[in-house]
């Protein structure tokens, strides 16, 4: 079956049958090609959600105060909730185990002076460990530490654009500013990928607002940062022991849902996982549709080869070849072109994705499209196999035809 | 001379639909090694559905069919395509070359099936393409051919076999008839080399260049008688 005779007789026919050749191979290697590109878009749509949504740490709950709806031991409902320092203390003693840190916000508008430059900012008033929670990047100079929130010093960190938009070319470190009419002195400049806005930022201790502030001990937003091993399912159960905890010591009704909220990051990430996870669903259906699209393709083109070849057939059987040579000898030509041109388009798919790489990022949400060598090559083998066998079929029933029908003039 | 084909009250009918059409009525002949007989009649007569049981294209209903000793029964597709290679060579009306491949490689194929080497394969094609005259077309497609020559090829790729007996359907039914008189030289030739050859034909002019005429009427023989030979070669200038 696989001698160099047989070899030499295939390749002689498919040389000799250009545009029959060029018809099967061309359909495998564009239902491949598709079949490439597509599932690899997929993976690039993919790759951007999950750019999205790594910007801050995942493992991340907020709370933010609200006002309470429903009445409670003899509070009446419509009370506004605050959170204050002794807030943190007892979370941080209460869920020692849990916790990696946990800060506050102090959130305010300020007007931000340097010689004559001047513009509104929004300032925030942060423990140190607020950097890791927005994964905040240090472009020079430092973040907040343990001695400015200790010592209530005026140093400020600030956005890179609020750098440009105040100081133009000169360097902003070591320089003070007038915020709000007290003076800070720029300790560092950070950046932020996640927009112009967040560049637009300017981080105080939240020590030093309070103290500002006529030394008040209350904050706007609490940040929880818990440990990562915790996973899904603890970071879920935090958030519900958290919520019992508060609304406990805040003499909150346990039904109110209205007197703060909370923000937890690991739900929302679970959520566009799962979202990102439909997403790779859909593309797949639809790739391996576009599979079997080239599979029905390559089937029809099979059949009819065999049926253009049925004379031919004839003739072989008339001058000896054997059911089983016809069979083989069309099946081996089919397979062979199938798999060269299998291969082909998906060298050729693999190649495209790889020449995109980010150029679809901006306009089409598409990040370093790829598709892993296994699938690629399991959808090429499937496609092989599947061709084989639709040829299979339309073959034996022409290898069983009576030389007498298959001759029967035209 | 020994018995060549030996064929016993030999039957075989159509069903075309609810209808049978029985097209051989019982068929008694024997042909000896080396005659060279031409099988006559109208269209309808049966004559080409015999030549076809002969080559094993078609069965038969009943009767016996012995090929040089070997009883022809029952033959699964796989066997009957080796006795065709073995025993048999072909020549069709309408020649039946494989239009992609060259007249040398046409004249190889049955030795292709017969897993001789291709170097040996292509020596014996050419000596048989030399033989039916056509030493310089043997790199040529058949669409380069005229009618006489693609039957020529067909005969060479018939020979090439080396077959027991040489079985003709029509073979100059496509030609004019000076083309036919040359193929009908060349068949003479073959037979001359001792070869046996049926041919299947309603000219009574290239049946006379046999040795002996069948005639067939209805699915039965009606006539068989020994002729003398006209030479093909009188008529070709």
């Amino acid at each position: 079956m696989f001698n160099r005779d047989t070899w030499r007789e295939i390749f002689a026919t498919i040389g000799k049958n250009k545009l029959r050749t060029f018809l099967s191979g061309f359909t495998v290697a564009l239902g491949i090609l598709i079949f490439i590109t597509l599932y690899g878009m997929g993976n690039g749509l993919i790759n951007t959600f999950d750019q999205f949504f790594s910007q801050d740490a995942t493992n991340v709950i907020y709370v933010f105060p609200g006002r309470t709806s429903l009445p409670y031991k003899g509070y009446k409902s419509n009370r506004t909730i605050e959170f204050d320092n002794t807030d943190l203390a007892d979370i941080k003693t209460n869920f020692p185990m849990f916790l990696e840190h946990i800060s506050p916000i102090i959130r305010r508008s300020a007007l931000a002076k340097y010689k004559q430059e001047s513009n509104t900012y929004t300032t925030f008033g942060v423990d140190w460990g607020q950097q890791f929670a927005e994964k905040t990047v240090i472009m020079k100079g430092r973040y907040l530490n343990h001695r400015d929130i200790e010592e209530k010093t005026r140093n400020a960190v600030i956005g890179r654009l609020v750098e440009i938009d105040l100081f133009g070319a000169e360097n902003a470190l070591g320089k003070y500013i007038d915020l709000g009419g007290s003076v800070f002195k720029v300790i560092g400049v950070f950046q932020d990928e996640g927009g112009d806005n967040e560049e637009r930022q300017i981080f105080i201790p939240y020590t030093t607002r309070q103290l500002i502030e006529k030394n008040t001990d209350e904050v706007d937003q609490l940040v929880v940062q818990f440990k990562p091993e915790l996973g899904y399912t603890g970071a879920m159960a935090l958030e519900s022991n958290l919520r019992r905890f508060l609304k406990d010591k805040k003499y909150i009704h346990p039904d109110d849902r209205n007197a703060f909220f909370i923000r937890n990051v690991t739900d929302n990430l679970k959520q566009n996982q799962e979202f990102a996870g439909a997403l790779q669903l859909i593309v797949t259906v639809v790739a391996f549709g576009t599979i079997i699209a080239g599979i029905i393709g390559i089937s029809n083109i099979m059949v009819y080869v065999v049926k253009e070849r049925t004379k031919e057939i004839g003739i072989r059987k008339a001058i000896g070849a054997t059911p089983k040579t016809v069979i083989s000898t069309i099946l081996l030509e089919s397979v062979f072109i199938t798999t060269i041109s299998g291969f082909i388009g998906m060298l050729i798919g693999i190649g495209l994705l790889r020449s995109l790489g980010d150029n679809l990022a901006d306009d089409y949400f598409i990040t370093n499209p790829y598709i892993s060598i296994g699938v690629a090559v399991f959808a090429t083998v499937l496609l092989i196999v599947f061709g084989a066998v639709a040829g299979y079929v339309p073959a034996r029933r022409a290898a069983r035809i009576k030389p007498i029908v298959a001759l029967r003039d035209e | 001379m020994p018995t060549m084909i030996e064929i016993k009250d030999l039957h075989k009918s159509y069903q075309m639909g609810s209808n049978s059409l029985h097209v051989l009525k019982g068929i008694n002949f024997k042909a000896e090694a080396g005659e060279l007989v031409a099988i006559m009649g109208s269209s309808g007569s049966g004559k080409s559905t015999l030549l076809n049981i002969l080559g094993m294209l078609d069965e038969a209903n009943s009767g016996d069919y012995i090929l040089d000793g070997v009883p022809i029964k029952n033959l699964n597709e796989t066997k009957a395509a080796q006795y065709r290679n073995k025993f048999l060579g072909f020549v069709f009306q309408s020649f039946n070359l494989i239009n992609y491949k060259t007249a040398l490689e046409n004249v190889a194929l049955p030795l292709y099936y017969q897993k001789v080497g291709r170097k040996e394969r292509e020596a014996k094609a050419m000596r048989y393409l030399e033989q039916v005259g056509l030493r310089e077309w043997a790199n040529h497609l058949p669409s380069e051919l005229s009618g006489g020559q693609k039957q020529r090829v067909a005969i060479a790729r018939a020979m090439a076999s080396e077959p027991k007996v040489l079985l003709a359907d029509e073979p100059t039914g496509a030609l004019d008839s000076t083309t036919s008189y040359e193929v009908m030289e060349l068949i003479q030739q073959i037979n001359d080399q001792g070869n046996t050859i049926l041919v299947v034909t309603h000219e009574e002019d290239i049946a006379h260049m046999c040795k002996r005429i069948i005639h067939l009427r209805d699915g039965v023989i009606v006539e068989d008688k020994k002729i003398k030979q006209k030479r093909a070669s009188e008529y070709v200038q």
